[in-house]
């Protein structure tokens, strides 16, 4: 096992409900996420995967507990550190978050323009290179709202990759796509970590197929986490929770199944 | 008893919302200040915000500006001429102009026009993560977005403020000389003889102040959007825009009081 790259520990978050109630969405979450693996954080909705990949850049802060990243506590962090954390990071947002009233191109560019000294004409090379390693040669000059649903997550992709990142976050990245479609991004998955090692941390509920990615599997329920080092090792669990889980989320094959009979 | 219970509980709720948002307001503000002094400084945006702030409010700027100075020709006349003193209607017409609704409606139309856009804009980029994939990138949310509407803001609204009196005189010289036959050297040398520099710098330290109001104000609401508690979507964004616009005019016009009150 690798040193882990990102470690919780002990991490307590709530948020207030309707009505003064407190929604306790993580209760004392401990897991380490191993460096140059591929992570997926899996779970019903609303059990906060989400919750976690804002904790872990500092975009929110927990209730109490330590987040570590490269050892370091991010929790206590002031804006500057925080920034030189964040420089580590490649994040693809669940609905992408694109610049809507930048170009592709625009979009593509901006890392470079604001976080290297690069030249307008290296950028350009960069830029048109990246862009057709992933598709969108061509589509330079469109806005984000002209773009089909996989071509939009393939140009989050490509954003958050520029600076080269040492950690991908990627939050539900085939929300809204055609099983095709998912398979094509999880190649493009595949095919992009295996050329540059980051270390992919994959919020989704996509268990099934994700799963052929995943070094490591985590399990979020009820406000816990439980990590797997293998996808074996999770449909064999004999946790209630998890078997309850597994038969959620892999067994509606068989179930449709039994449904047509 | 719960009832009234109830009501100090809110009370105390609303009190302390609107002191904790007066404090995020006082942060942003003063972050975006410090925004001003961060390197890489975005020259482009700035001119593409000056573009989109100054020149486009021209024409708006223009017809307000003429039509009030033609209002002001007619009134300033009808009034002038029952104490036979229509000769004064230029130094009317320019000291109600440069003194007062220059700054004021200039401050009122950018408002609406440029400072309603910025709020929508920044609120839309909030509800949408743009903000947060900006911060992932670790860039200054306050460098980036905000800086450029400040100085952009600073530097239209006292230009704007100034061709709106140069085209309300105008519009003043037409109604009054040439509709109402008012002597026109007696138009222009009594605006020459009771404006005095004075004047002129209140005119322009007042639509400075403004400026700072409606961009601080109108940027704040937006940059802000999800500590107000304004609901969420579209919805949350339309209604902070329209918050942003009313609480900037009515700031401007309390402003407009202050400084003719100390200024004076």
């Amino acid at each position: 096992m690798n040193e882990p790259i990102i470690q919780f520990i002990d991490v307590h978050k709530s948020f207030a409900g309707p009505n003064g109630t407190v929604q306790k969405v993580l209760r004392g979450v401990n897991l380490g996420i191993s460096t140059g693996m591929t992570t997926v954080i899996g779970g019903a909705s609303g059990q906060g995967k989400s919750v976690a990949i804002k904790l872990i850049l500092g975009l929110m802060k927990p209730d109490s507990g330590k987040i570590l990243v490269e050892g370091k506590d991010v929790v206590s962090m002031d804006f500057d550190e925080l920034n030189e954390v964040r420089s580590n990071f490649g994040v693809v947002f669940q609905g992408i978050a694109p610049f809507d009233s930048m170009t592709v191109y625009e979009n593509v560019a901006l890392p470079l323009q604001e976080k290297t000294k690069l030249s307008k004409s290296e950028i350009y090379k960069r830029v048109m290179a990246s862009l057709e390693q992933f598709g969108l040669k061509g589509h330079e000059d469109k806005f984000p709202a002209q773009l089909s649903g996989g071509m939009l997550k393939r140009l989050g992709l490509a954003r958050a990759l520029q600076l080269q990142p040492k950690i991908m976050l990627f939050d539900e990245p085939t929300t809204g796509l055609d099983p095709a479609r998912s398979w094509e991004i999880y190649r493009l998955f595949y095919k992009i970590q295996r050329e540059l090692g980051y270390t992919a941390v994959i919020v989704s509920h996509d268990i099934p197929k994700i799963f052929n990615l995943a070094d490591q599997v985590v399990v979020m329920h009820e406000g816990m986490a439980k990590v797997f080092n293998s996808s074996e090792e999770i449909q064999w669990s004999n946790d209630p929770i998890i078997q309850d889980f597994v038969q959620l989320t892999m067994g509606h094959v068989y179930q449709s199944r039994l449904e047509n009979e | 008893m719960q009832i009234v219970l109830r009501q100090i509980e809110n009370l105390g709720k609303f009190t302390l919302f609107h002191l904790s948002d007066l404090g995020s307001m006082g942060f942003f503000l003063l972050n975006s200040l410090r925004g001003i002094f961060r390197r890489p400084f975005r020259f482009a945006a700035l001119l593409k915000e000056i573009r989109f702030i100054g020149a486009h409010s021209f024409t708006v700027i223009f017809f307000t500006a003429l039509f009030t100075g033609m209002v002001l020709g007619v009134q300033g006349y009808y009034t002038l001429s029952k104490f036979g003193s229509e000769g004064l209607l230029g130094s009317a017409v320019a000291l109600s102009l440069i003194r007062e609704l220059g700054p004021v409606l200039t401050a009122l139309m950018v408002t609406g026009r440029a400072g309603s856009a910025m709020c929508a804009e920044l609120g839309i980029m909030r509800i949408t993560q743009q903000m947060d994939a900006l911060e992932c990138m670790s860039i200054d949310l306050y460098r980036f977005l905000i800086t450029p509407k400040f100085l952009a803001t600073l530097i239209a609204v006292p230009l704007l403020t100034l061709m709106f009196d140069v085209v309300g005189i105008y519009g003043g010289y037409l109604t009054g000389v040439k509709l109402l036959g008012v002597n026109p050297g007696a138009f222009f040398s009594g605006m020459e003889r009771s404006v005095v520099n004075k004047d002129i710098n209140l005119g322009i330290i007042k639509s400075v102040v403004f400026a700072a109001v409606i961009v601080w104000i109108c940027t704040g609401r937006g940059f802000l959007l999800h500590k107000s508690h304004l609901g969420f979507g579209a919805g949350s964004v339309s209604v902070a825009t329209t918050k942003a616009v009313v609480l900037s005019s009515i700031t401007v016009l309390i402003w407009d009081y202050l400084l003719t009150a100390m200024l004076l």
